[in-house]
Formats: structure tokens, sequence, C-alpha cells
């Protein structure tokens, strides 16, 4: 069949199966990432081997398109996620970050991690709309810092022990955006 | 070694022989079933050219069973045996229906799912779909004029599991191969993608007979991806029409109260009204009663708008949590495609259309939307595909999955929105030495109690040899496959003991594989609105006293002997608030401590950051983050 837009033929293997999620999706291993790149690539795997292409085939081959399929979603899960892709691939490096849980954190950061919080439990309950909103443009803003630092850290200078380090503090920061973001979602609701 | 053989994307394996599938809409109200023929989807009509097969069936006196119109008519005389909206009853327990007090059916209660006694036997849920099917079946048969090869059917992209199964199995039951079961929204996309060819961001509004839907997709060059879904399970049409049935007993001020006839009756004249008042200013509603008194009673749209606002109001709030689940505003949103009879009320198109400010999308048939949209996928599936018609459709799972854990608290393990087929492990350990079986508990849904949760089975994973305590390594694993449907294994990692299960209800039909080993069990989740409301309140109100109570056994030293006495007596207050049931007591009595606990917070945090800052490593911030978090955050409730 024709279809000028259809991907030329990818060999699907039983080796994908247990590729790394990198090699999965075609990538190159490392942190910065062509987003729209990713994008096109899983939606393209998933046209090939999702069971909806199975729907009348035999047993083993739906059996093996789920698996394959469930295996490309977590890999694109992983991967478009910038936090979950420095853990995975600091993982791949053989480091796991939850294995070094005792690290102590700067003192510097510990108290700015304060901060935040006290101002954004204060604009919460002073149901402080404007404030949060600026708070949260402002954690995007570091995020997106620390962001770039992790991937000079990752890519360029191999720096893993001060990638784990800003990896642990982006999961503070990751998490407290969220929370910002729960309370202006509520506020916004009143 | 080639795993799959794929010759080309998109080839069917026998090109030049079309094979026939169909798409089916089981709907709360009305079902239908549509084919392509000819390149295009068609709703296939009855003899006399009717597209819409009521949902509805009645177990007759000689045995025999009617579906659809000829069964409606039915609904007032004989309403105990005669089933409208089953698909509410779907893989739900008694307690889980709302509103059950206004059906006029004899409901039994078997675990698992709720059945109905009739005069010919008790019928679950399950079978009475599948006579709706099988009129769909017949349907197609004779319009096609020739085998079929299978079936989409559609279900609400809400549905848990249990619902899901229980669709499923009526469809084996009424002999139907099922291809695929289609979330709604989905299905109603696909139509309007096709046809519009559009690409960008879509939401589709779907208010059903029963069930409220809300699905965010995505349209890229032939991928159909869903980034969010959301909704109300028990919010639909039909509540609309019981606002306007109880706007009418309070009109109509009866002598005698309604007998279960006159609540049909009426509950079908509430709906004439309705639909009659999305084209016209005022609807008349007439009925003679049992008693031989004639109600006559005359609604007009305001009063309609008045009495309903309320409950098109419940329809945003799933809209805008959708909407922050895909990370999207109301204006990312490039077109809302309206599903469902009731999106035809005028108070919904405006409330829609303010929303997003925009035009809802109108041009297709709501009714017959899904249907038409199934059909496509049925026949893409069955493998007939034109050229320029190749598309996937990547859906997600409506809610979470976890596991239970020490203390009644759910474990995620797979969020909700993750798109589908997914899978993920979880490992655990035994607690005790020896110890050679494991339970596992399979919850669905967003809160974190096992008791707010839906319980969707429990089995156990027995041989595992013994050990020292914490040495075993069980890795659960689940597995959601395309139609959203679960499995899950267990498995001991050291020796490779196994344990599988289907998860499927326990409602008697087919279930060898949840024998032996494994069993089962659905509770008893509570979907009603304002029970579950009150019940969030006194599960918040119980944590608060909890939180206060671990907080006055801990710090209680930075109280005098008044500022104590002043907490305990508002926690007394706010015990005896909740007892008595009263919502806003509970909410008043919560504000009430909330506010005498402010200074004793403030106090606790600058202990607290000391404790941090003395500390350093990240347990232990992450504890005092904990404990300020706990204190910090004045209100203390649960995050939604």
């Amino acid at each position: 069949m024709s279809d000028s837009k259809a991907a030329p033929g990818i060999a699907i293997t039983a080796d994908l199966l247990g590729a790394d999620f990198f090699t999965l999706l075609g990538l190159p291993k490392r942190f910065e990432l062509d987003i729209a790149g990713l994008n096109e690539r899983f939606r393209q795997l998933q046209r090939e081997v999702h069971p909806d292409r199975f729907a009348a085939a035999d047993d083993a081959a739906r059996r093996a398109s789920m698996m394959l399929a469930t295996q490309i979603n977590a890999a694109y899960q992983t991967l478009r996620s910038p936090l979950k892709r420095a853990t995975y691939l600091l993982e791949q490096a053989g480091i796991d970050i939850g294995a070094e849980s005792n690290t102590a954190m700067s003192a510097d950061f510990l108290m700015s991690q304060m901060m935040w919080r006290e101002q954004v439990a204060d604009a919460r309950s002073d149901k402080n709309l404007a404030e949060l909103e600026r708070l949260q443009a402002e954690i995007a803003d570091d995020i997106r810092d620390a962001y770039s630092d992790l991937a000079v850290m990752l890519d360029q200078e191999n720096r893993t022990q001060d990638a784990v380090e800003g990896v642990r503090c982006l999961m503070f920061l990751e998490k407290l955006r969220e929370e910002i973001e729960d309370a202006v979602f509520a506020l916004e609701d009143l | 070694m080639a795993l799959l053989q794929i010759a080309e994307p998109g080839q069917s394996p026998l090109p030049h022989e079309t094979r026939h599938a169909i798409g089916i809409d089981l709907g709360t109200t009305n079902s239908l079933v549509a084919s392509v023929r000819q390149g295009m989807s068609h709703v296939m009509n009855d003899a006399e050219g009717r597209a819409l097969v009521p949902s509805v069936v009645r177990y007759q006196e000689d045995g025999s069973v009617l579906v659809g119109y000829d069964a409606l008519k039915a609904i007032a005389k004989d309403p105990k045996n005669t089933i409208a909206s089953v698909k509410r009853l779907m893989g739900r327990s008694l307690t889980d229906i709302a509103h059950r007090e206004n059906l006029p059916l004899d409901l039994v209660d078997n675990p698992g799912m709720v059945s109905v006694k009739t005069r010919q036997g008790v019928k679950t849920p399950v079978e009475v779909s599948a006579e709706i099917l099988r009129v769909l079946n017949d349907r197609a048969l004779q319009t096609l004029g020739q085998d079929i090869v299978g079936a989409v059917i559609t279900v609400p992209a809400y549905f848990d599991d249990a619902q899901r199964q229980a669709t499923k199995d009526a469809a084996r039951l009424a002999g139907l191969n099922v291809l695929r079961l289609l979330n709604e929204p989905t299905a109603a996309a696909v139509a309007y993608g096709l046809d519009n060819s559009s690409e960008g961001v879509y939401a589709v509004y779907d208010l059903g007979g029963g069930t409220f839907d809300i699905s965010i997709l995505r349209l890229t060059r032939g991928v159909f991806e869903v980034l969010a879904t959301g909704g109300d399970s028990a919010l639909g049409g039909d509540d609309f029409d019981r606002r306007i049935y109880c706007w009418v007993l309070e009109k109509a001020q009866l002598k005698s109260p309604p007998t279960i006839e006159d609540t049909a009756l009426l509950l079908l004249r509430s709906r004439e009204a309705k639909e009659y008042l999305s084209t016209h200013p005022e609807a008349p509603i007439t009925a003679r009663l049992a008693s031989g008194e004639v109600l006559d009673v005359t609604i007009d749209m305001a009063t309609f708008a008045e009495i309903s606002q309320m409950l098109v109001s419940k329809t945003l709030q799933p809209v805008k949590k959708t909407l922050r689940d895909a990370g999207l505003r109301p204006e990312d949103i490039q077109g809302v495609v309206m599903v469902g009879g009731a999106t035809r009320i005028p108070l919904i198109q405006r409330a829609v259309g303010e929303f997003f400010k925009q035009e809802p999308l109108n041009n297709l048939d709501p009714d017959k939307v899904v249907a038409l949209g199934a059909a496509i996928q049925a026949n893409l599936l069955a493998g007939n595909r034109a050229p320029g018609e190749d598309w996937l459709l990547l859906d997600v799972i409506p809610l979470s999955l976890g596991l239970e854990t020490m203390g009644g608290l759910v474990e995620k393990v797979i969020p909700r929105n993750s798109t589908l087929p997914v899978a993920r492990a979880q490992e655990f350990t035994t607690y005790r030495d020896g110890q050679t079986a494991m339970m596992v508990h399979v919850v669905q849904g967003e809160r974190e109690l096992v008791d707010d949760g839906r319980s969707l089975a429990r089995f156990e994973l027995r041989g595992i040899p013994p050990m020292v305590a914490g040495a075993a390594r069980i890795r659960v694993t689940f597995q959601v496959d395309a139609d959203g449907l679960l499995s899950v294994t267990a498995r001991e990692q050291t020796t490779g003991v196994e344990a599988h299960v289907e998860v499927k209800p326990s409602y008697g039909l087919s279930d060898d594989q949840i024998t032996g080993m494994l069993k089962a069990s659905v509770d008893h989740a509570r979907d009603d609105a304002q029970t579950r409301a009150l019940k969030e309140t006194q599960v918040d109100a119980q944590r608060l006293i909890e939180a206060v109570r671990s907080a006055l056994t801990e710090d209680r030293h930075l109280l005098n002997e008044n500022e104590f006495q002043l907490i305990e007596s508002d926690i007394v207050k706010l015990q005896t608030a909740s007892l008595s049931g009263n919502r806003r007591q509970i909410t008043i009595a919560m504000d009430d401590l909330d506010a005498d606990c402010k200074e004793f917070a403030g106090r606790r945090m600058n202990q607290a950051v000391n404790r941090a800052l003395a500390g350093k490593t990240i347990d232990s911030v992450e504890e005092a983050m904990h404990d300020l978090h706990q204190v910090a955050n004045a209100p203390l409730k649960e995050k939604k």
C-alpha cells in the first residue's frame, strides 16, 4: 500500500524488546534531545507495532505486538520528561539515584527550599493568586536553568556526581512546582 | 530473529475481499450499529427507517424478550420487567448505583454485580446488555447480508476495569467477536477527524444518558493521541430528566403519592419535555396517574435552565481537571466536539461555548457520531484500509491502578492517563520469617485510601519457599492492554513461583481463570455523589483530627494549658459534627480547629526549621519538609 507519509520499514526484531530506550526510539544517548524528533519517531513506531495493527492476527503476534507497544510507550514516557530522562541516563551509567539517599544537600539549597515553601504557604493561605503566579514563573525559570546546567554536566563535561546532585535538586523543584500548580488550580477554581 | 512479520504498514491480509466489521454504540438510553460501506460510515436503520434502538429490554410473560421501541412502550405499565438504562448497572454493586431509589426495578445485590429480578428470573446487567447487542447484530447481519468478522464496541472513557469487562462479556454472550473496546469520545473524534481532516488539539464533551466524559486529544498526521480523559460515571442526561421530574412533583402537589408506574411514566414525560425544550420555549407535561388524578403542568426554558444549572456546572469541574492533566488551557483547544443527545440542551451548548470561548462543533448528529466512529475503527481493524485512511488511535487508561500496602494505603503502580498498552512492575518482599504466601489486592481510583477506591481483585501468591523476612523478591507486574483491560502477574524472583490473574469481577459467567489460588472480589465503593462528598469531608475531618493529635503528641510543650484546652474542645466539636453527618457543620468545625491551630503551627514550623538545618541530610530534610508541609498548610486537608 502506498502511503506517502509511511515510514520506511522498520526492522522489528526481538533485540528491540531488550534495547535501551534511546536505541528503541532511534535517538542518540544523551540528555539534550530533539523533542520533535522524539514525538515523530514514537508515532512512527506505534503505527507499525500497535496492537490495533494486529487485531486480526494470531495470538503470538498479538502478544508480541502488545509487549513491544508497551515498551515503546515506556520509553517515550521516560525520554520526554527531562527529569526521568536524566535519571535514566544516570541509571544506564550504573548510578542509582535512590541508593544515594544519604547524600547531604547544600545548606544554601535547603534554606532556599524552606523559603520557597514558606512563600507558597503564605500565598496559599492569603488566597493570593497573583503571588502564586509570580512564584510559578520564578520556579519555572529556576528549573529551566537547572536543566541547562544538567545538560552541560551530562553531555559535555561528564560530571556524573554533580549531575546526581542536580537531579536530586530538580526532584525538589519539580515537586514544588507541582504544589504551586495545585494551589493555583485550587484558587482559580473558586 | 524476526519477531513480528510486518509486510507494509496498512496492508490488509486479503486485499480484494471486504471483511465486514461493525461499530456498536451501546448507550445508556439508545444504542446504534454502524458499518462502513462504499468507503462511508453509515448507521443501520430498522425496517421503519429508525436508527436508534432504545436501550430497553422487556421480559414478557410468555418467556419472550422485547428490545427497543416495543419494550419502551411498556415501560410505564410494566416497569419491574422492563429494564432501561442497564448500562448504569454494568459492573456495579448495589451501593455503587446513584439514585437507585428512583429506579423502578427489583435490584438484587449479587457479589460483584447487582442483578435485576424479573418475571423470567434474575438477570445480570451483562445478560440484559447482551439482549440489546443481539438485536443490533441481527440488524447488521440483515443489512450486510453476510458474515461479520467482528465488532468495535464503545464504552465511556471513564469506565473502570469491572465495567469494561462486563461490556466485553455481554458481547461474548451475544456471540460477537470484539475487535476492540473503544472509548466513546475517541470514537467521536475519529468520526470528526476523518471528515474534517483536522490537525491540532480537540476536546470531546460527551454527555450521554448516564455518564459524562471529557477527553482531550491531539491529532497529528493520522495519529489520534488521547492526552487526558476524565468525567463522572454517575452524571448524564437522565439526571436532567430527574430534575424535571422532581420539579413536576413539587409543582403538581399530588393528592396521593405516585406509584412505581406513575414514576416511570413521569420520568418518560420529563424526558420528552427536556427534548422538546431544546427547540421550543416551553413544554407541556400531562399525564393520567394510577389514582385517576390528571397532572397538567408546563415548564418553560428559564425554569429548566434554573433547575439544571447545577448539573451543567458539575460537568465543567472534570473539564477543568482534565485540561490541567493535559497541561493545557481552554484557549489551547482548537475545536470542541459535542457528543450525546443531552448536548442538544441549549444551556449546555452555551456553557461549553463560554468555557472554551468558541462555538462547539455540531455538524455530525450527536446521537450517531460515536457509532459512526466505531464503525470506521472496526473497518480499519478488520483490515480494510483505503489509501489515505491509515491512522492509529493511542488511548489512555482513565483511572490509576494501584496495590494495597500496609495500613490500607494505595501504592499507585500505573498513573491515570498513561498511554495504552502499558505495563509496570513493582517489587515487594515478605515481612515475616518463613512466610509462604502473599496477598495481592488490586485497586483502581485516584484516592490514597484503599477504602476510597474500587477493589478490582484480590489474589494470593502461594508457594513462596520459606525464607527470612525480606529475602523473597516478589515482582508484581500490571499489564493493561489496548482495550484498557488489566492482567496482573506476581512472581517470586529467586524461585520463579508465579501467579497470574486476568482481573475479572466475579459475577459468575465464565470464571475458570479465577478459581483455585485466585479469588477476586469487588468491594462496595460508593458513587452517590452526595454521600461521597460527605464521606470525603468526614475522611478529611478524621485526617485533620489525626494530624492535630499527632502534632499534640509530639509538641504539646509548645502550648500553654489554655491553648491546649481550646484545641481539645475544637477536636471534640469536630468529632461530634462528623458523626452528625451534616457536611456544612463538619466544614465549619474544621475551619474552627484550623484557625485555633494557627499559632501552634507557627511554633512548630520554627522548631522544624531549626531541626532541619541541624540535620542537613536528605532524609531528615524530607521529613522536616513533610512536617513543615503538615503544619504550614493550615487547612491540612487532603490534596485533591
